[in-house]
């Protein structure tokens, strides 16, 4: 049944690597923006919440269409980008990495937010009395009872860049080997006439992969969640 | 010998702070009514709020000084804090928490110094818990012990005894004589219960409306303070 040809291992393969690294780039950026919002008051707050949950409401074309003529050859980022340390975005895996970065994004920001929001800040101040500066409270004690929070985030961002579609193939593209992402070849295949097995099994690696995130997610959240608070 | 030298003021809604003391060696008890501003000086002394004017100094060293611009922040003071409710980290065992301290400041593990104030404080048998499967007296004693291995210069003690009931009460009371006379560390304990501070004060500087008003010893307690021991 699962008799995948090379060209669909590659569309698998494809895919994992670009949600792992787009999560993975993501989570960084996830946890400051969301400590910013769920900590601070500044200046155009509401701003940046707006922005980081625009992809969320935006049509995904619309997004990938933005990220072309910003991160593309000719956009202004993309440019930039180039020249100084020739990093390409458009028409390479990278890109779509990027694109699915951008539409997980505000499915990250969510629950670390609401995570760091819940911490009880007192504890914080007792790390400070006994001795931990600002950035050793944040990585000792902040973070670690944010840790369900972000787990949950990191989950959710890595299943949305599994199934980004309209984004990516705005930005980058359907390159079969570079940019054909499980759900670009299941389009392409349902488009050519007798593509329907290939199609098939597609989905159903699909089907099996989201169910795997969401019960890792399900049971790394509830271990944090036990080793913290008990049951 | 003065040993901390207190002079703050802070407005706090409704209430004008306004408190000036000095403590020596031994156990210094802030003594007043719930609301009096007691909680408010001690954060101050330890960093955690910032007065509106005034100066606090430790030792030979300057911690606040608003007209000096000096603000040492909190983990720099090297001030024990034990709080009213503990504050053990959850995601931590009892050995991790008591050992936060050493490692926040880099220094090398010292099996004596641990050990020693184990026995103190008789948590030896609960190191490997979390601080959820401990009772509340217990909790205590292992907040004591870790604010007590940072190795302070002072300790704070606020109303540690006030979420525990009579019989916990009772039996954590002698672990802090025994730690004013055996660890050699000037204590602050805040409380409003006249029978704690009958057993642990040396000196009662009594507050009231976030002013002192009378500094001496236990002559000071009058029989119709707050009384919940006995």
């Amino acid at each position: 049944m699962l008799d995948l040809s090379p060209a669909e291992w590659t569309a698998v393969e494809l895919s994992l690597r670009i949600a792992i690294v787009a999560t993975a780039c993501a989570l960084p950026f996830g946890i400051a923006i969301g400590w910013l919002l769920a900590r601070k008051k500044f200046w155009g707050k509401t701003v940046l919440d707006g922005l980081v949950h625009l992809p969320l409401v935006l049509p995904p074309v619309v997004t990938g269409y933005l990220l072309l003529i910003s991160f593309g050859r000719r956009g202004p980022i993309g440019a930039f980008l180039y020249d100084h340390f020739g990093i390409v975005f458009s028409f390479r895996w990278t890109g779509a990495a990027l694109a699915c970065g951008v539409m997980g994004f505000p499915l990250m920001i969510r629950p670390i937010r609401l995570a760091l929001e819940t911490i009880d800040r007192r504890l914080e101040d007792a790390a400070a009395t006994l001795g931990a500066n600002d950035l050793l409270v944040f990585f000792t004690v902040t973070l670690p009872l944010a840790l369900p929070g972000v787990i949950a985030g990191v989950m959710l961002c890595f299943a949305r860049a599994l199934g980004e579609f309209g984004a990516t193939i705005t930005f980058v593209s359907n390159i079969p080997g570079e940019t054909q992402t499980i759900s670009a070849a299941i389009y392409t295949f349902t488009q050519v006439p007798g593509g329907d097995a290939a199609a098939g099994r597609l989905v159903l690696i699909a089907i099996v992969l989201s169910f795997t995130a969401l019960i890792a997610s399900e049971w790394l959240a509830r271990r944090a969640a036990i080793r913290f608070h008990g049951e | 010998m003065i040993v901390l030298a207190v002079d703050l003021e802070k407005q706090l809604g409704a209430l004008q702070l306004s408190v000036r003391f000095e403590a020596a060696g031994g156990a210094t008890a802030l003594f007043g009514p719930s609301g009096a501003g007691k909680t408010s000086v001690v954060n101050m002394i330890a960093g955690l709020l910032a007065p509106d004017r005034g100066s606090i100094a430790l030792d030979d060293a300057v911690l606040f000084d608003s007209a000096a611009g000096i603000d040492v922040p909190p983990h720099r003071r090297r001030i024990g804090y034990v709080f009213q409710e503990g504050r053990l980290f959850p995601h931590l065992s009892v050995r991790q928490n008591l050992d936060y301290g050493r490692r926040m400041s880099g220094r090398p593990r010292e099996a004596k110094d641990f050990d020693r104030i184990a026995a103190l404080l008789d948590i030896g048998h609960l190191l490997d818990r979390r601080p959820r499967m401990l009772s509340g007296g217990e909790r205590q004693r292992v907040a004591v012990g870790r604010a007590l291995l940072t190795r302070p210069r002072l300790l704070l003690l606020d109303e540690p005894l006030a979420s525990l009931d009579t019989g916990h009460k009772r039996e954590i009371l002698p672990y802090l004589v025994r730690l004013r006379d055996d660890a050699g560390i000037p204590i602050v304990y805040v409380s409003h219960m006249r029978a704690e501070v009958r057993r642990i004060a040396t000196t009662v500087v009594r507050l009231d409306a976030g002013r002192v008003v009378a500094t001496g010893g236990l002559e000071l307690l009058k029989e119709t303070d707050a009384d919940a021991l006995e």
